[in-house]
């Protein structure tokens, strides 16, 4: 095997190229910093590109009476007030610009009639908000990016001769380590997928936008790609991660046929119409409405249906609350016996709109059903259940900056891959306008940081032959365990003991199995040779799966309430003094998580003064509510 | 219940068909084989997928000599006791078993000219109406799959033409962003004639064929483009002769490679229907459909028998 490791200097280095990834290397490379975007998977097929429904962003098209303030107080609530409210804060503020923005690089969003881009509903926003095509949204917002980028190539080829001169995009390469000077970032050593060679990026900032986790569960809707790389590194780095027992269950996946069980049906099939039946055909989600939603929520079937039409003079339907209280209630039913026969509920739209308006509205869907599934969505229900979609929890930042906290400097972080904007809950499209404005915000101040800088870090020849040898020990390993059963097996161990509805008994055990896994893991092997190798690639992205279950599981085991995506059947209720705290994960000298509780940023005044008192009793203690009148 | 499948096994250096028996339950795809594979018999079968859902187009193959998504396939529409073939997509080279090259591709996308903002137009001031949208919006759908560009006569076992042929991917970009209600470029099609060798497409339709997005490549974007191109270059009367002579005559790039089958593989990549004079059929004035007959040739159909399947590497010795 060859050990010869190729080289490249950047200043700026981002791993991950889907929206979160691809908007701060843009910013970057505008700041003049020569850029590196890392993608495990080809240029533009990152999960950004699965996202269907649309991205929230106030620009009041649809609704006039929508704003900031009104996108911050549905985020705030979506998230149970968990959210580091900062952020919420510009995320409600900037999005707006930065999809405006988008179209200046050549979107093609839906237009309203007076040729604006049109908004459609969804759960959790109390305005028709998300920006969307068709239902093919994300597919729309990579695109657009990776052609920005592409235009941004030319241009440095109209002035250097090189396309690859500012700009360059490393595609099919996995980072497997970040490389320290002190506590400075120096640089990531990582494998070409085609070769299996080596490769070292040597960068003093480097932005960590690698999505999700959700593949160590057994279902769910997100592919091979999410394995928590972007979180085991940053821990590895010495930064910490924050709320990482949120995870969200997507109320609506497929559940039949088994093959394509977890693949998603958008929420928009919701927001436009589509209604939810138990095995007695009966709407139940009007049983489900929690307290804390009971007066935006219609209360009978006429009253729902009239605010399709109608939305100012009538309560949104049940249908459409937010996700988690949705997967629940799913659960609830499947549990009590009136579930389908596929172990799910009916999604129905064929009986709530002409087949034409169904296959417009819901191209895609209509497609998937019919092609996946051979069901066709305008004449009869789809089979749907909860899936594992979306981590809330992530690399804890620095709001304005998306600084990782923790030791570590020159490291950042931007969408999924981060933590603390969407609380214990995230609402739909709140995930891609999250990637625009946290993604520019990331490039930009990971840009200024290597301004700041007197001289280089340096990268240690020590680390990178160490990494150099933790990668190739799976394919020198004889014997060693097969990487496809270890992953099954800790599926299985996420997916039956800290799923979607958590007891403690099961989560010790959890943290007990992992434990052995933890041993196992370390004599996984590979069959094969370096060349485009899966089993290998999957063996290395084993160690970073484990070590983010551990930290979801010591999260959920600690966290004795129920909140958003962490259901706790032993501790039903919302508790108001557990909103006061963050669990935080950072990983000691010998490998182990390390948990600590740290306190909720405090909202400044004239943002808590956007909730009435009544809903804030909801989520505050009686401390904190007599300190909010008094101010 | 068991099947029997034959998947193409190897790389740069060469490879052959291997035999595998396989579980396959009720409701799976191809792809789910291939992740059965991986675990259960051979762990280190290299083949790209992501989303499992036909929208990312990573998982594109040819399944019984047929360009298609591993992941949209279903096994349930091949026959009982149907023999299932799966090869790479041909016409880009092969890294491992399933996985291709397919930078050539993306090469050709950074070569097709980027959206030129209107100038003046603030952020936030952009009007458009959703009918003048739509037109560019069916081109966007494009997953990227490049299943088209495999399928196209042009390049597919014509390495010599990719340099001046982009390929159906890149021209409807460049419709796209032609049919686009604000780009400020006006020079789309006259890039796509004299850049991306848009004059080699002698409409087939097979792009379209295949495409899993049901993007009418050719009718939407290729033929259009070309009429307009034709509208703006030469008189009306000329336009005629067009449909009478082969394009390259009528423009100054250079002809197309005759379409001499090389012996690439069992079925030999059929002569893209051409006379005994080397041509091309006037497509638009003999065909029922417009467009012309299959690049595979017109007594091919899909699929084809599993003993015809084979996957010859393409610089070991196959070549012309
Ligand atoms: C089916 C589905 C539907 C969704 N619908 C919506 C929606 O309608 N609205 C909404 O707002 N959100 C939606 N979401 C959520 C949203 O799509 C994701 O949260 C978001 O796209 C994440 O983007 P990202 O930029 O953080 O990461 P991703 O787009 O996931 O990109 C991660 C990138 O990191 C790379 N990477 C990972 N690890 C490594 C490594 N070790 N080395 C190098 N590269 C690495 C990957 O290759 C990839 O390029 C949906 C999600 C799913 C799964
Ligand atoms: S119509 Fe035929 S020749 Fe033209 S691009 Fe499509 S496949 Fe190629
Ligand atoms: S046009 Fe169709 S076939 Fe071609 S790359 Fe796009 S989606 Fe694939
Ligand atoms: S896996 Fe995404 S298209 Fe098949």
């Amino acid at each position: 095997m060859s050990t010869t490791i190729e080289r490249h200097l950047y200043d700026v280095v981002v791993i991950g190229a889907g929206g979160a990834g691809l908007r701060a290397a843009i910013e970057a490379r505008l700041a003049g910093k020569r850029t590196a975007i890392i993608s495990k998977s080809l240029f533009g097929k990152a999960h950004t590109v699965m996202a269907e429904g649309g991205a929230a962003a106030a620009l009041g098209n649809v609704n006039s009476r929508d704003n900031w303030m009104v996108h911050f107080r549905d985020t705030m609530r979506g998230g149970k007030f968990l959210n580091n409210f900062r952020m919420a804060e510009l995320h409600a503020k900037e999005a707006p610009e930065r999809i405006w923005e988008l179209e200046t690089y050549g979107a093609l969003f839906d237009r309203t009639k007076d040729g604006k881009i049109s908004q459609r509903n969804f759960g959790g926003h109390e305005y028709p908000r998300l920006a969307h095509v068709g239902d093919r949204t994300g597919l729309e917002l990579i695109r657009t990016l990776q052609q920005k980028i592409v235009s941004l190539q030319q241009e440095d080829f109209a002035a250097t001769g090189s396309y690859d001169s500012r700009i360059r995009v490393f595609q099919e390469t996995t980072i497997t380590e970040l490389l320290l000077d002190g506590d400075r970032v120096a640089g990531a050593f990582g494998y070409y997928r085609e070769s299996g060679e080596f490769v070292l990026f040597e960068a003093p900032a480097v932005v960590l936008a690698t999505g999700g986790v959700g593949r160590s569960y057994k279902v769910t809707s997100n592919s091979w790609e999410y394995t928590g790389d972007g979180h085991a590194l940053a821990l590895r780095a010495g930064a910490t991660l924050i709320n990482m027992e949120f995870l969200q269950f997507h109320p609506t996946g497929m559940v039949w046929p088994p093959s394509v069980k977890g693949i998603l049906v958008t929420e928009s099939v919701r927001g436009d119409g589509g209604v939810l039946r138990n095995s007695e055909q009966k709407r139940f989600m009007f049983d489900y409405v929690p307290d804390v939603f009971r007066k935006q929520y219609a209360e009978t079937e006429e009253e729902a249906d009239r605010w399709y039409t109608d939305p100012d003079n009538n309560r949104r339907p049940p249908e459409l609350l937010p996700r988690d209280e949705v997967a629940r209630a799913i659960n609830s039913e499947v549990k009590a016996g009136r579930g389908s026969p596929a172990g799910g509920v009916f999604l129905d739209v064929s009986t709530r709109m002409p087949a034409e308006q169904i296959i417009r509205r819901l191209p895609s869907m209509h497609h998937q059903f019919k092609e996946l599934a051979d069901v066709d969505i305008t004449k009869e229900p789809m089979e749907v259940g909860p899936t594992c979609h979306y981590v809330m929890g992530g690399v804890e930042v620095e709001p304005d900056t998306g600084a990782a906290l923790g030791r570590v400097q020159g490291l950042f972080a931007a969408g999924e891959v981060s933590g603390g904007m969407h609380g214990s809950n995230r609402l739909g499209g709140n995930s891609l306008s999250d990637l625009l404005v946290f993604g520019k915000r990331a490039g930009e101040h990971a840009a200024a940081y290597v301004e700041t800088l007197p001289s280089r870090p340096k990268v240690a020849k020590v680390d990178v032959a160490a990494a150099a040898e933790v990668a190739l020990a799976p394919l020198v390993r004889p014997g060693g365990e097969n990487p496809y059963t270890l992953q099954q097996d800790l599926q299985a161990v996420m997916g039956d003991l800290v799923g979607i509805i958590r007891r403690a008994g099961e989560l010790t055990d959890a943290l007990k199995r992992l434990q052995e896994l933890r041993v196992r893991v370390a004599n996984v092997g590979a069959d094969g040779g370096r060349r485009y190798n899966p089993g290998w690639h999957l063996a290395l992205d084993l160690r970073n799966m484990l070590v983010v279950s551990e930290c979801t599981a010591k999260a959920a085991l600690e966290r004795e309430e129920s909140r958003g995506g962490h259901t706790r059947e032993d501790f039903p209720k919302m508790s108001p003094e557990w909103r006061r705290i963050n669990l935080v994960c950072s990983l000691e000298e010998t490998g182990e998580v390390h948990l600590e509780r740290k306190p909720v940023p405090r909202m400044r005044a004239e943002l808590i003064t956007l909730f009435e008192r009544t809903e804030l009793a909801k989520y505050l203690t009686d401390e904190e509510l007599s300190d909010v009148e008094a101010q | 219940m068991k099947r029997h499948f034959r998947v193409w096994r190897g790389d740069a250096g060469g490879g052959d068909l291997r035999d595998f028996e396989v579980e396959v339950n009720e409701g799976e795809v191809v792809l789910d084989i291939i992740h059965r594979l991986q675990a259960t018999q051979a762990p280190d079968l290299a083949c790209r997928w992501n989303c499992k859902a036909g929208k990312c187009g990573s998982c594109s193959m040819e399944i019984n000599g047929k360009p298609r998504l591993g992941c949209m396939t279903r096994m349930s529409t091949f026959a009982e006791n149907e023999l299932i073939t799966i090869t790479p997509i041909r016409t880009f080279p092969v890294i491992r078993d399933l996985v291709t090259d397919v930078s050539f591709n993306y090469e050709k996308a950074r070569e097709t000219p980027a959206f030129a903002p209107p100038s003046g137009v603030a952020p936030g001031d952009y009007r458009m109406q959703q009918v003048d949208v739509e037109r560019s919006q069916e081109f966007r759908k494009c997953i990227e799959c490049f299943l088209c560009q495999n399928t196209c006569h042009v390049i597919r076992d014509h390495d010599e033409n990719k340099p001046a042929f982009s390929g159906p991917r890149s021209f409807i970009r460049a419709a796209e962003l032609d049919m686009h209600p604000l780009d400020s470029r006006s020079d789309r099609k006259e890039y796509a004639q004299a850049s991306q060798g848009l004059g080699y497409c002698n409409i087939t339709k097979c792009c379209t064929e295949v495409c899993p997005e049901h993007i009418q490549i050719t009718d939407n974007a290729i033929i259009p483009m070309k009429e307009r191109v034709v509208d703006r270059r030469y008189d009306p009367l000329v336009w005629l002769g067009r449909k009478i002579l082969r394009r390259d005559q009528l423009e100054t790039r250079p002809a197309p490679s005759s379409v001499a089958a090389p012996p690439s593989s069992a079925r030999l990549p059929a002569s893209a229907a051409v006379g005994p004079d080397g041509h091309m059929d006037i497509a638009e004035l003999t065909a029922p459909l417009q467009g012309g007959p299959s690049p595979f040739g017109d007594d091919l159909t899909f699929p084809i028998a599993p003993e015809e399947l084979l996957y010859n590497h393409p610089d070991k010795g196959n070549k012309p």
